[in-house]
């Protein structure tokens, strides 16, 4: 049903329209409106006879998850950041056991030092996990993607992590279609668990294994994460027939056709991202943007299949590997035929907003030839000079954070931020 | 596109009053966007809340740093932080109070409306967000009283609502006449 | 008039085999040629494993009591290893190892799950050695304590994270060796503290009942599995299970280094219900501190090369509190309990 509505609240309901039976919950910031929306649908008995459970931590959260999808029942939760980061040994668990478990990320930057506000840190660093993770681009986007997660987390017997952008997108007021039930009945099976903890036919599952045949496991699971690629366009069509729209599965492109630049975004920067490229196409530049939905699997094939044309893709990442640069222009650059420039631009951690500025700048940058394999695009430069200015003439090094502050008098705290 | 920056202390209800307007907005047939500063706000501090009003769909989730006009609960935050920051020079601002604030004096598109005076007398509490969505809906011709109570009816119970809707149109009422004197 | 003649039986068998003259409803699960076996022969436990003698009794019982309508969730740790030899598995029961420190909850989310699914025949069972129930499985404990999720949670408490190597946990006893508290220089062993006391820490919990027992009477705690399985809600046992190998004493000795802990009243059995202590399993043989501490290699250091009176004594204080405590002593014996 069409409705302006909070992305969370938007979310809940359509989760509570795949009908989980068991819903384990934990609050952190900013997923907290999604789990406290469902706390009132099973209060007020519209989910019965799904069971909500109230957990001790993100840890407790999951592992109740694990064994409520072992017996059988769909199951659901919801965390970001820190609480990601507590549940990371569950994770491996989970995808190791083959649960098909859904969980919505509110992206949030990790700490130290603390941040509640959005960046992809959290999720990226989960990226070995064994989860397969989907980015929405918008409200819309994030309500379709857990429909779909449901059906391609137990077809494939793998659990999905759906990705929005934190407070962005999670208290971001926007017109969203929320799946009906009915939409949903025509599209999700009931859950038909493959194995299951099952007195009638009792089983072990989780034994250690050995030297012997631990690589073979894993390479398996190697294997059923590759079949998700080919998978979700074909799960994500069947969606949006039944819904009536366009539900991006792998990539989101847009204007695409003959771009020579081609900008690559993951999660809510995609609408600022279109925007911007109706701007500099309008004034005659070939750009396009491809917004990059499925992260795990990474989507190899449909990104050679995309920037067979590209002279130079700008790739804007939300997160990076301190010590090493880029997450997803490292892994991008094998899609990319060779004389192909590829830009990696760090921007919009800890909540600072990637702005129609920013990539404009990006992409006049590149086609100018100007721009950097590595670049930190709103970085204030001001504030980092001093400070390494500082540390060259033996200031003590120790937390930045706090190092920082005495740069930073004039740094104003206006309201908007 | 027009884009409204709504100011106010933790507590007042601005961010419920940007909703509103979006909720407004689109049971116009509009297109809007709506959220709020995001942050751990306490009880009294200065937040702010957005919205976007648009005819066509809204895709940027970028912040809004130019906003075309301002919703301004508490007049004191005038001396406490740059309200203005980024409003066009002929924007529009609706502040709740009697006076003019010294901030504004000199400016076109200043719209005073007493709404927490109002609501304290129709709602029983001094939250002035309906009041100022009406006074609003009056000065900039962005969204209808009728769509804005509708939005009061659907996110209110009964009797808050009609209350809320009543403190609505007194200010929309009285805005709507300065401009005709005007 | 009728005289009652007594008759005297020549062969005094175990307290543990079957006695045909009992009612078969009194017998014990081990007795019947058909109990299902939860975890069979081939596991890899050690000779003399107390947990591997518990975790039969305990599973056996409860499948009895379940009529087979059982689903078992394990922690990591000896148990969990010795039984699930990839490929193979000694276990005969529906069972999921998850990870270290989650057993409750993952274990409650398999109660949830059955809940949801109208399936309220089947129960659950969750185990986990101290370490995982003490040190890293304590937080996912309380919270299933408190959400008072249906499960019943088993401790098996030797006194340390045994399938690693022999390290301290939060229920290692004062002054023993381990691998992380070991003996060099002036270093005495563990340190002198109390430990965590779960079962009071459950019994504060307020679940329905709470109760400890130990491999020296097993009888014992196969009815105390069947008390808890015939309750709903959270339930907690604790049992006392020597390990041969990381109390340094003689496989055969298992069940007797058992008894004689609670004997000496380092170890106090009893039931509590709704968070209150409602029966007390009394000293039968009042035991010397001194004999039990003697007969285990991880207290050599409180006799050689020279006795550690101070340690021994401190131990024997320890004995006496929770003797008075619990009461283990009765009137007549209560002497006796100021001349240790």
């Amino acid at each position: 049903m069409l409705d302006q509505i909070e992305g969370s609240r938007a979310v809940a309901r359509t989760v509570a329209a795949c009908r989980p039976q068991v819903i384990p919950a934990y609050p952190i910031s900013p997923q907290t409106h999604i789990v406290e929306a469902l706390a009132e649908m099973v209060a007020a008995g519209e989910l019965a006879p799904a069971r909500y459970v109230t957990a001790e931590s993100e840890f407790g959260a999951l592992s109740l998850a694990i064994g409520a999808s072992a017996a059988g029942s769909r199951t659901y939760t919801a965390t970001a950041s820190q609480g990601l980061l507590f549940m990371a040994e569950a994770l491996y668990n989970a995808a190791g056991l083959g649960l098909p478990i859904v969980m919505t990320v509110a992206n949030r930057a990790i700490g130290a030092p603390i941040n509640i506000w959005n960046d992809h840190s959290d999720a990226m660093s989960q990226r070995d996990s064994g989860w397969i993770q989907l980015y929405a681009r918008d409200n819309q986007h994030a309500a379709d993607l857990h429909v779909l997660a449901f059906r391609l987390a137990e077809q494939l017997s793998i659990p999905v992590m759906v990705c929005m952008d934190g407070f962005v997108l999670t208290h971001a007021v926007e017109r969203v279609d929320v799946p009906e039930p009915s939409q949903v009945d025509a599209y999700l099976p009931a859950y038909a668990p493959r194995q299951v903890l099952d007195p009638a036919h009792p089983y072990s599952i989780g034994a250690m294994v050995g030297p012997e045949a631990f690589t073979e496991v894993k390479y398996l699971a190697h294997q059923h994460m590759a079949a998700a690629e080919s998978a979700l366009p074909v799960l994500a069509g069947e969606l949006g027939t039944i819904l009536g729209r366009d539900v991006p599965g792998l990539l989101a492109p847009y204007r695409m056709f003959g771009a020579e630049t081609v900008v690559v975004v993951q999660g809510s920067a995609w609408g600022t991202l279109a925007d911007t490229v109706d701007t500099v196409r309008a004034s005659g530049s070939p750009v396009g943007a491809l917004g990059l939905v499925a992260y795990r699997p990474f989507p190899l094939q449909a990104f050679r299949q995309a920037l067979a044309h590209a002279r130079r893709v700008v790739v804007v990442e939300r997160a990076f590997s301190l010590g090493g640069g880029g997450i997803v222009s490292a892994e991008l650059r094998a899609a990319l035929p060779p004389g192909v420039d590829l830009h990696t631009a760090i921007c919009g951690l800890g909540g600072r907003p990637v702005t129609t500025a920013t990539l404009r700048t990006l992409i006049e940058q590149a086609e100018a030839g100007r721009l950097a394999a590595l670049s930190f695009p709103d970085l204030n430069t001001g504030v980092i000079d001093r400070e390494l200015a500082r540390l060259r003439e033996g200031g003590h090094h120790g937390p930045s954070a706090e190092n920082v502050l005495r740069h930073l008098h004039h740094l104003t705290l206006e309201g908007s931020r | 596109m027009y884009s409204v920056r709504l100011h106010g202390r933790g507590g007042q209800g601005i961010v419920t009053t940007a909703e509103l307007l979006a909720v407004a907005v689109f049971g116009e047939g509009g297109h809007a966007q709506a959220f709020p500063t995001f942050g751990s706000e306490r009880t009294g501090a200065p937040v702010a809340a957005y919205c976007r009003i648009g005819s066509v769909p809204i895709r940027t989730h970028e912040p809004i740093d130019a906003p075309d006009a301002l919703i301004v609960a508490d007049a004191t935050l005038f001396d406490q932080l740059d309200v203005l920051a980024g409003l066009r020079p002929d924007g529009l601002v609706i502040v709740d109070g009697t006076t003019c604030p010294t901030a504004l004096a000199g400016r076109v598109g200043v719209g005073l409306v007493p709404a927490s005076i109002i609501a304290r007398r129709l709602i029983g509490r001094p939250v002035p967000g309906t009041a100022l969505l009406g006074a609003f809906a009056a000065r900039s011709g962005r969204v209808g009283l009728p769509a804005l109570v509708a939005a009061i009816h659907d996110r209110f119970p009964a009797a808050v609502a009609k209350a809320n809707a009543a403190a609505a149109r007194e200010a929309y009422d009285q805005v709507l006449a300065e401009v005709a004197h005007a | 008039m009728t005289t009652v003649e007594r008759t005297r039986f020549y062969q005094v068998g175990s307290w543990a085999a079957g006695n045909r003259l009992l009612d078969p409803a009194q017998a014990s699960v081990q007795a019947d040629p058909g109990r299902a076996n939860a975890i069979t022969s081939g596991h890899r436990a050690c000779q003399g494993c107390g947990e591997a003698l518990a975790a039969r009794w305990v599973l056996d019982t409860a499948l009895r009591v379940t009529g087979g309508n059982l689903v078992v969730v394990n922690a990591t740790g000896c148990l969990e290893v010795f039984s699930t030899p990839y490929p193979e598995s000694s276990w005969q029961v529906a069972w999921l190892h998850s990870l270290f420190g989650n057993a409750p909850a993952v274990a409650g989310g398999v109660a949830a799950a059955l809940s949801a699914q109208g399936r309220d025949d089947v129960r659950v069972v969750a185990q986990a050695g101290d370490g995982g129930t003490v040190d890293i499985g304590m937080g996912c404990l309380s919270g299933m304590f408190e959400r008072g999720d249906d499960v019943l949670f088993v401790c098996y408490d030797n006194g340390g994270y045994m399938n690693t190597g022999i390290q301290r946990s939060a229920a290692t006893p004062a002054y023993a060796r381990t691998a992380t508290t070991p003996i060099a220089g002036t270093a005495t062993g563990n340190r002198s503290g109390q430990g965590k006391d779960m079962a009071r820490i459950a019994m504060a919990h307020r679940i329905p009942y709470v109760a400890t027992a130990t491999v020296a009477d097993l009888r014992d705690l196969e009815t105390k599995v069947r008390t808890a399985m015939g309750l709903r809600g959270a339930r907690y046992l604790h049992v006392l299970v020597p390990c041969p190998l990381g109390w340094g004493t003689p496989s055969c000795d298992t069940l007797r280094i058992a008894r004689l802990a609670t004997q000496c009243g380092l170890f106090p059995v009893f039931e509590a219900v709704d968070g209150v202590v409602t029966a007390v399993t009394p000293i039968r043989h009042r035991a010397d501190v001194r004999e039990y501490l003697k007969a285990q290699g991880r207290y050599r250091h409180l006799f050689e090369p020279r006795p550690r009176t101070d340690l021994i004594e401190a131990i024997e204080a320890q004995a006496r509190r929770t003797i008075d405590e619990f009461g283990l002593l009765a009137a007549d014996q209560t002497e006796e309990a100021r001349t240790p």
